[in-house]
């Protein structure tokens, strides 16, 4: 049996752990389109800001492909699939065969047609270790960045960079920060912890055209900037499957096996789409934990074992400059808010089940709510009103406590 | 394999497993030296209600979906246990969103701690347990 799979990130070590756990001897071929052993992507701002090293960015330890006997591919992209034959074909034009391949090939940056940003210089974008690399070797401490995109990326990006230049400006055009995972008043708050450490917006608000070094906003604004960061959003990559006619969506198309439409091909993390059980729709969910989850659903189907990836959500944690958020779910029907001590909570509640929530500030046993919106918990099985005060096992029942905690069954 | 169980009707609320936590997890070798002007912050906590506590740490989950859901890498399986890599941990809180039990939580370092079942010490088994001076947790099979 050989396994092939294209991409070398969480998505692709899911899998490569899942066919393990069945298979311990089939051969696994992974191409890589980058250099490095598999590294944690979302550290790229952490390793600019210090926080971890590029040694310490690792997904999984130097001995990894070895104890796991995988091939690695390195600096090498799969042109072409072919599914009559079952074989890839590599830029090089090596032909690899399979017998199951995975599609793991991720997202790219999203790049909209804005004028004149062909006479930009020094532009970047931040999702691979290489774009941090270059934006590192760019900067200096008289640099004035102008980001495009206040959602997790670009403002990721803003702290990585904060110690290291004169000024950062943000544009977005939605009407506050972080849009896919907070709401209007949660977002008012990060944002005005943000701004205090010297980190500019202007909202709702879009770049009409740039001119070298300078971006002139909608509403009039002229930003002058010499280094420019583009995090609009991210595109999955579909293009393999697209291309021999597999089903594609915005993403990738899977069944809850992880297999796509064509036979013995799977695809799994930012390429493709998951079913969000709270909105009872297929979306691209493209989170690290989400990857990782598909990609070893997808391997332990490939390798004949039998799993169903079924509770997918949209689901973040994240802080900037020491003020954390946990985010989950979808943000539908009745809420109810609690807001003590500058903590921020919002549950949602629909058809009698915990739908999301966001909480910044404290995120103390966060993933109690996370578990209740994962496992559909009714709640009017447990104490509700306990809980929204604060995530407690107290609040389930005896019984419910005795498997959490007793190990009954 | 081994795990600490909770038997709630035997828990007093007396906090000792919380103590003997943080005891066991500062390398002191004096208890009256590790706790003396220290604010607590254990790896088991306790819940306190009307006329129910129990306490809560790592279930050592055989399907961990912390360990799947950490970005970084620094949680994984060791016979097991759930360790985590203080080195590798950046304090993003995904497995405090992803814990079902609440048993992960910030540690004073700006990572994440949660119990390893003192297999990180210089102790070797849970000494919450050890320290429970009414069988409200146990250490055993189940």
């Amino acid at each position: 049996m050989r396994y092939v799979i294209i991409g070398n990130s969480a998505a692709a070590v899911g899998a490569v752990e899942g066919i393990r756990k069945i298979d311990k001897d089939g051969e696994i071929i992974i191409i890589s389109k980058e250099p490095y052993h598999v590294y944690s992507r979302p550290l790229i701002s952490y390793l600019l800001y210090g926080k971890t090293t590029e040694e310490n960015m690792k997904y999984r330890s130097e001995d990894f492909y070895d104890v796991m006997k995988c091939k690695v591919f390195f600096n090498k992209e799969v042109i072409k699939i072919n599914n009559e034959e079952k074989q890839v074909q590599l830029n090089d034009n090596t032909i690899i065969d399979y017998d199951k391949l995975l599609v793991a090939t991720g997202s790219r940056p999203f790049i909209p047609h804005m004028e004149g940003l062909e006479t930009v210089k020094n532009k970047f974008t931040f999702m691979s270790l290489d774009d941090a690399k270059n934006l590192e070797k760019a900067i200096s401490p008289h640099s004035k960045v102008l980001i495009i995109g206040a959602g997790l990326i670009g403002l990721k990006c803003a702290e990585g960079i904060s110690k290291k230049v004169e000024s950062i400006t943000v544009v977005d055009l939605a009407d506050r920060i972080l849009s896919s995972i907070l709401d209007k008043e949660g977002a008012k708050i990060v944002q005005s912890h943000i701004e205090k450490k010297n980190i500019q917006f202007f909202l709702d608000n879009k770049v009409e055209k740039f001119i070298d070094n300078k971006a002139i906003l909608a509403k009039g604004e002229e930003i002058d900037f010499d280094i420019l960061v583009l995090a609009v959003g991210v595109r999955p990559n579909i293009e393999l499957i697209k291309e021999i006619k597999g089903e594609v969506n915005r993403g990738i198309v899977i069944d809850e096996f992880c297999e796509t439409s064509i036979e013995d091909i799977y695809a799994a993390g930012d390429c493709c789409e998951s079913f969000d059980i709270t909105t009872n729709q297929n979306r691209v969910l493209a989170l690290l934990p989400n990857a990782y989850m598909q990609g070893e659903c997808a391997g332990i189907n490939m390798a004949g074992g039998e799993k169903k990836f079924g509770k997918a959500i949209p689901m973040n944690s994240i802080g900037f400059f020491g003020l954390h958020m946990v985010t989950a779910g979808s943000y539908v029907g009745e809420v109810y808010t609690k807001n003590e001590n500058n903590n921020y909570k919002k549950l949602f509640v629909k058809d009698g089940l915990l739908k999301g929530y966001i909480m910044i500030g404290d995120i103390n046993k966060a993933g109690i709510y996370t578990s209740l919106i994962r496992e559909k918990t009714p709640i009017s099985e447990i104490d509700f009103e306990l809980i929204c005060n604060k995530p407690s096992l107290m609040a389930f029942s005896k019984i419910e406590r005795k498997k959490k905690l007793g190990g009954i069954k | 394999m081994k795990r600490v169980y909770v038997n709630e009707e035997w828990c007093l609320g007396c906090h000792l497993c919380e103590y003997y936590c943080t005891f066991a997890n500062s390398n002191e070798k004096d208890i009256v030296k590790a706790l003396k002007n220290v604010v607590i912050n254990p790896r088991i906590k306790l819940e306190e209600g009307d006329r129910i506590n129990f306490a809560v740490s790592c279930r050592h989950c055989e399907d961990p979906i912390c360990v799947k859901g950490c970005i970084t890498g620094a949680l994984s399986i060791n016979d097991g246990i759930i360790t985590v890599d203080e080195n590798k941990c950046i304090g993003c809180y995904t497995c405090i969103l992803c814990c079902p039990y609440g048993a992960i939580t910030p540690s004073d370092k700006g990572v994440i701690q949660k119990c390893e079942l003192c297999t990180n010490n210089i102790h070797g088994t849970p000494q919450c347990v050890k320290g429970c001076p009414n069988n409200a947790i146990v250490f055993e099979e189940r």
